[in-house]
């Protein structure tokens, strides 16, 4: 079985995993990250975004064995010890999720996106986190606390 | 779903050996569409060569000819962000920035993007005829539900539309394809690359087998004053389109010089017609010569129950995006219509 | 006296687990030596399964059991054993009972392995011969077969519609302005976000603690051990996070009867999810053609309401929604004709999908109500207001509270309705012609009984418990606010432990009913306590309070305070030293107050404002703004009740433009049945909104006067969206999903 050595949320991680292991199923059965989440599990939700060397992907169509040497971070990762990424904090005061089922993969989408630094204005920011699906109809809350984190946070502090 | 065996290819040399060697082998780069396929049970690859990390030290690169090489491993988003590309080619940026969704373009690469398949729900469903996926089997979306489905080009074996956004811009480039396979390196031009359904809708494209795509090289031209990308669909983002149009226009005074206007959402590729663009030259750039070129450009299309409606909506499309091309700054985000 | 926690914006107190991912999921318990599996689901609408060739799967490493009707464990034999709480009168579907397949997707094996790869590989090597037999899934070849629907414990719900009035034929035929009309939804799925998934942990004697994407804890528990034949006490179903319910998981749904089966049958930990295609194949909001037709005399007055609705249903089960019969709670005519009838297709039994019935009268209801205006030449606002029920017109009976009149004025005025040009086509910006449209809501206010258990512990903790879920309504953090007031102590000094099939009963959560069900149970349990705590206060040697009665005191933040000397005062500290550091535990069953409440309608409402862009030469739509003003009696938390009405009204635009699950009656299977194709709102799509809440007090409705407000922000906007693109275009599409070629011009 193809090993595999990656480093996942800053610690290295070294798998036996089947070439057939997505990068989602990695994460969630065999490491029991399970804050990266399967919505459809075919790229059409955004619920399993993850940062992989610092740019937001989808970990659900991924092979793990892909990512071999890789540096992934996921929602479990975003966070500094207790203190909240300024972020997460913003998505809870902006109540930007009811179920929360996409929580961690827009939180993770929306720091890759502001990484980016290509999407400048709401309408940017709207098309820009259009993979990232919200059923509950929580995106209202979810681009405002995008907006206030943008206005409010240093750029080298997401 | 099925197990396969994985090897990732330190060159494209490389790449290519192994997968000619194996009749059931195939390329993995982004995976966007390959992994879903997989997953959907409709392909069973026995072995996937991964091309990752091949020339993507330079993804784009300016050659001496005064036209620009893309890595085709390069991904649609350093693609579309890339200085190069911004500002001379920003056609091809808005087109990419149009498809799919910000961590798909972070995935995908510029040959993958050329090999995508079909989004045809018929093709996608098992339990449906389709001459795509099982040849011989038939059309289910010919008297089935065939709102997204072809309007030009189509054949009775199928109906398919060819979903890239990014291709509808390489179109109106005309750029070239650069392959490496078991035969040694060629050049397709693009026009050439994708293939009318006939009878093999099986076959996408003329690639042969073990061919990889190595780079695409855009000639000189971007047409980087006047250029527009225009995308309709259900939603506003995040939905494949249902007609979608790439216009690069060069004027002088009010005349235009050169034109180039190519349509996708509505053929099994990206739809093209020299003549509609000789039709432009020489004329003013208003919506009179733009009806006249959607006119060329529309000629023989046929609709069925559900699609009849773009062939008057590509013409409207046409129109609306080389008015559009005029000021490109009115643009919105998502190749929505002009506000 | 500190503020009252009822009423405040108080943030969602499991927020910092949702964020951090860390909180978990029904698939997502991790549990020792755990099988996955992987469900075979029909390929065939309709027809017998001949045989089911399992030995290539079989023999894949790894794989450890194949289900299916040949070998499947032994199940209790009645009908009425598989039943649950939502279950409408038929025939319930039992997977992998026998050989018949029903729909197109029915589940027809499940393949167990030691991982989730094997499993789903094996799924693909189950070889099934069937014998197809004719199906039919178009509504409209079947309409001969239309009839009433069966009656049985659900009906008491979902009443059919009530009998005619006066002479509707004649007084339409009569009305000097009329408008008739059809209109058509295309069948809908709910997709949540999170998978159907179960995780079961067996334990030894047959104990099974499962974790389940449901909507209900006990109406699972109790579908469970009757269904396998176990004792309740057996059966343990845990739910506190749930990833997006919206009806799917009111009724046990066949992941969880799959991995209990197979758990049972293997005495192993076994995890069940289903892939996104098969979130599919177990309900959807049915299809419906409805068949409208109102009058009104020269003032505007509605003389005549007709309506008729035509919804699917399966072949083995008669769902029904109420989608006939609310023109008549909004207004009053003399002349009524309702009728809701079912055709039984080859597809599986429709599921409640939020607002089940309200949103899909209510968007003809109120497009005939605005077609009605263009009629007469009246504002659509004004309509309304000349007819406005001041008493439930279908029942002669008062409201307990109606605000509705302050939802249109307020609405109206914050929305700027007083700029809409009244004319169609006639309002422009840039290259877009601009529409207003407007239409009204209402929602049954329902309450169910409810359960619940309070604790004051050493230490000075209140538990409070009951075993609804929290489905992302904010139920934990309105429970929290509620039981805070109800006992006089603060938040942070209360858990609630919820979501658990062993906590004090609870209905599912469903039909906007939670928070009035709980928070009634809790304003009579705290009360309650409240009066145990203060007796032994009082009884407290030297007590402060020895010689006040109960109404002399107040209190507040742990402490019993008198009125008149705050400072006399005994802390529950206090009381427990002195109850010896024991517990003191108050647990009550309380329901709505039948008796009472039968002389009234109890009704939330809502006006719906919208304003949308119609590209004057491609026809794209974009809704630009909407406005909900909600009355739906008191707002516990006004930051999740507003986040419950920006996502019903998301929901309603999303259904107005989006949704539709395409049915292909050749092959007699949905087409669009993944994310991609089957299209909800992006962020792309969401406009400027805001949710106005008019004040309604009710002291008649429940303890606390709440109505619920989950579903009442949907129901009015698609109307309003599709009046809104009547004014904009001229053109009025009845048929939903609108899509942008429709509103081409020729």
């Amino acid at each position: 079985m193809p090993e595999l050595t990656f480093t996942v949320n800053k610690h290295p991680h070294t798998l036996q995993v089947l070439p057939w292991v997505s990068l989602l199923d990695a994460l969630r059965e065999r490491l029991g990250l399970m804050g990266t989440k399967k919505g459809c599990d075919h790229g059409q939700c955004g619920a399993c975004t993850v940062l992989c060397d610092g740019k937001r992907i989808l970990s659900c169509l991924t092979l793990a064995v892909m990512k071999a040497g890789a540096d992934i971070t996921t929602i479990e990762g975003i966070a500094s010890g207790d203190t909240l990424h300024p972020l997460q904090q913003a998505f809870i005061d902006h109540d930007a999720f009811q179920c929360g089922y996409c929580t961690p993969g827009q939180i993770c989408s929306a720091i890759g996106m502001l990484r980016e630094g290509k999407a400048h204005s709401e309408a940017e920011i709207k098309d820009a986190m259009s993979g990232n699906l919200c059923r509950c109809g929580a995106n209202k809350g979810i681009l405002e606390a995008i907006l206030q984190v943008k206005q409010t946070v240093p750029h080298e502090s997401i | 779903m099925n197990p396969f065996e994985y090897t990732r290819a330190g060159s494209i040399p490389e790449a290519v050996v192994a997968v000619s060697g194996e009749p059931n082998a195939c390329f993995v780069a982004g995976g966007t569409n390959l992994i879903d396929l997989w997953k959907y049970d409709l392909t069973h690859p026995d072995r996937l060569v991964d091309v990752n990390g091949l020339n993507t030290d330079k993804p784009v690169t300016e050659r001496p000819d005064g036209g620009v090489r893309l890595s085709a491993f390069a991904t649609n988003a350093t693609t579309a962000w890339h200085p190069i590309i911004e500002t001379r080619y920003p056609l091809l940026s808005k087109a990419i920035g149009a498809g799919a969704s910000g961590q798909i373009r972070n995935m995908a690469t510029n040959g993958g993007n050329l090999l995508q398949r079909t989004r045809c729900y018929y093709f996608y469903e098992p339990q449906a005829p389709c001459n795509k996926r099982t040849p011989g089997s038939g059309c289910g979306a010919l008297t089935g539900y065939n709102r997204i489905h072809a309007i030009l080009g189509q054949s009775d074996s199928c109906i398919a539309v060819f979903p890239s956004d990014m291709c509808v811009a390489l179109a109106a480039l005309k750029v070239v394809v650069q392959v490496s396979g078991p035969q040694g390196d060629r050049v397709i031009p693009f026009s050439e690359f994708h293939r009318l359904p006939g009878d093999h809708p099986e076959q996408d494209n003329t690639l042969q087998p073990g061919e990889l795509i190595t780079a695409i090289d855009l000639p000189e031209e971007g047409f980087a004053q006047n250029y527009s990308y225009l995308k309709l669909r259900d939603r506003h983002s995040y939905a494949f389109a249902l007609v979608s149009v790439a216009t690069g226009l060069i004027l002088e005074g009010d005349r235009i010089q050169e034109a180039r206007i190519a349509l996708g959402g509505v053929a099994h590729k990206p739809w093209r017609i020299p003549e509609a663009e000789g039709f432009l030259i020489g004329k003013p750039a208003t919506r009179e010569s733009f009806a006249g070129a959607a006119d060329i450009l529309l000629e023989g299309a046929k609709g069925y129950a559900h699609n009849s409606f773009k062939i008057d909506l590509a013409k409207r499309a046409i129109i609306r995006n080389g008015l559009m091309a005029l000021s490109p700054d009115t643009q919105l985000p998502g190749a929505r219509p002009s506000a | 006296m500190s503020q009252p926690s009822i009423g405040q914006p108080i943030s969602r107190l499991e927020g910092p687990l949702k964020v951090t991912g860390a909180a978990p999921y029904a698939a997502e318990y991790p549990l020792p030596h755990l099988l996955y599996a992987y469900v075979v689901n029909s390929a065939i609408p309709k027809g017998v399964i001949q045989a089911i060739d399992t030995d290539a799967a079989k023999a894949l490493p790894g794989v450890v059991e194949i289900l299916t009707h040949t070998n499947r464990p032994a199940l209790a034999a009645f009908d009425f054993q598989f039943a649950d709480l939502d279950a409408p009168p038929g025939t319930v579907f039992k997977p992998l009972y026998d050989a018949q397949v029903r729909y197109n997707g029915q589940p027809v094996a499940v393949v167990v392995a030691e991982d989730f790869e094997t499993a789903r590989y094996a799924a693909t090597l189950v070889r099934i011969r069937y014998e197809a037999e004719a199906f039919e899934t178009n509504i409209d070849d079947q309409m001969q077969q239309a009839r009433n629907a069966k009656k049985g414990l659900a009906t008491t719900f979902k009443p059919p519609p009530p009998k005619p009035t006066g002479h509707f034929e004649q007084a339409f035929a009569e009305a000097p302005f009329k408008v008739q009309a059809e209109y058509r939804h295309l069948a809908e799925h709910h997709n949540p976000l999170e998978l159907f998934a179960t995780t079961v942990q067996y334990e030894a004697g047959d104990r099974l603690t499962i974790y389940d994407k449901t909507q209900g804890t006990i109406n699972n528990q109790v579908f469970i051990a009757n269904a396998f034949g176990l004792p309740f006490k057996k059966v343990q179903v845990l739910a506190p996070y749930v990833g997006g319910g919206f009806g799917a998981g009111l009724r046990p749904q066949y992941q969880l009867f799959l991995a209990v089966m197979a758990a049972l049958h293997l005495k192993r930990n076994v995890r069940l999810t289903l892939d996104r295609k098969q979130m599919f194949t177990f309900g959807h909001r049915p299809q419906c053609i409805q068949q409208l037709q109102f009058g009104a005399d020269d003032s505007g007055k509605v003389t005549a309401l007709g309506h008729q609705a035509l919804t699917e249903t399966s072949r083995y089960e008669d769902y029904t929604e109420g989608i006939a019969a609310w023109s008549h709670k909004l207004y009053p005519a003399d002349h009524t004709k309702f009728k809701a009838q079912v055709v039984p297709l080859d597809v599986a039994t429709p599921l409640d999908m939020r607002a089940p019935g309200g949103v899909t009268g209510l968007h003809a209801i109120e497009c005939t109500m605005d077609a009605l205006s263009y009629e007469l030449g009246i504002d659509p606002l004004e309509l309304r207001l000349r007819n406005y029920a001041e008493t439930d017109p279908a029942s002669g009976k008062p409201f307990t509270s109606k605000a509705l009149r302050d939802c249109y004025l307020q609405g109206a005025e914050a929305f700027g309705w007083n700029e809409r040009h009244p004319a169609p086509r006639s309002m422009k910006r840039g290259h877009k012609w601009v529409g207003y449209g407007m239409a009204t809501g209402i929602w049954d206010a329902f309450q169910f009984p409810a359960r619940v258990e309070m604790v004051l512990r050493p230490g000075g903790t209140l538990l409070v418990t009951n075993a609804t879920t929290d489905i992302g309504t904010g139920t934990l953090t309105v429970m929290t606010q509620m039981a805070a007031d109800a006992v006089g102590i603060s938040m942070q000094a209360i858990e609630v432990q919820y979501g658990d099939s062993k906590k004090p009963f609870s209905m599912f959560q469903g039909g906007s009913a939670m928070t009035a069900s709980v928070g009634a149970a809790i304003a009579k349990v705290g009360r309650k306590l409240q009066e145990i705590l203060f007796g032994k206060a009082s009884r407290i040697k030297g007590s402060p309070l020895a010689k006040a009665t109960f109404d002399d005191v107040y209190f507040e933040n742990g402490w019993i305070r008198l009125r008149q000397f705050p400072e006399q005062a005994v802390s529950f500290a206090q009381i427990l030293a002195s109850n010896e550091n024991k517990p003191i535990a108050v647990k009550k069953l309380v329901g709505p107050d039948a008796l009472k409440l039968r002389k009234y309608t109890k009704a939330s409402h809502s006006a719906a404002f919208a304003e949308v862009e119609v590209d004057e030469e491609l026809g794209t739509i974009t809704v630009t703004r909407a406005l909900t003003a909600i009355a739906a009696g008191k707002i516990i938390n006004p930051k999740t009740a507003g986040s419950q009405i920006y996502g019903a009204m998301l929901w309603g635009i999303s259904k107005a433009l989006h949704e539709g699950s395409v049915m292909d009656s050749q092959l007699g299977k949905y087409l669009n049945d993944n994310y991609a194709e089957y299209h909800i709102q992006t962020h792309a799509d969401v406009p400027q909104m805001e949710v106005l809440f008019v004040d309604e007090p009710d002291p008649l409705i429940n303890e606390l006067g709440i109505k619920g407000v989950g579903e009442v922000g949907m129901v009015a906007m698609p109307a309003a969206i599709a009046n809104a693109l009547y004014h904009a275009t001229g053109k009025r599409i009845t048929n939903l999903p609108i899509h942008f070629d429709q509103l081409l011009e020729p």
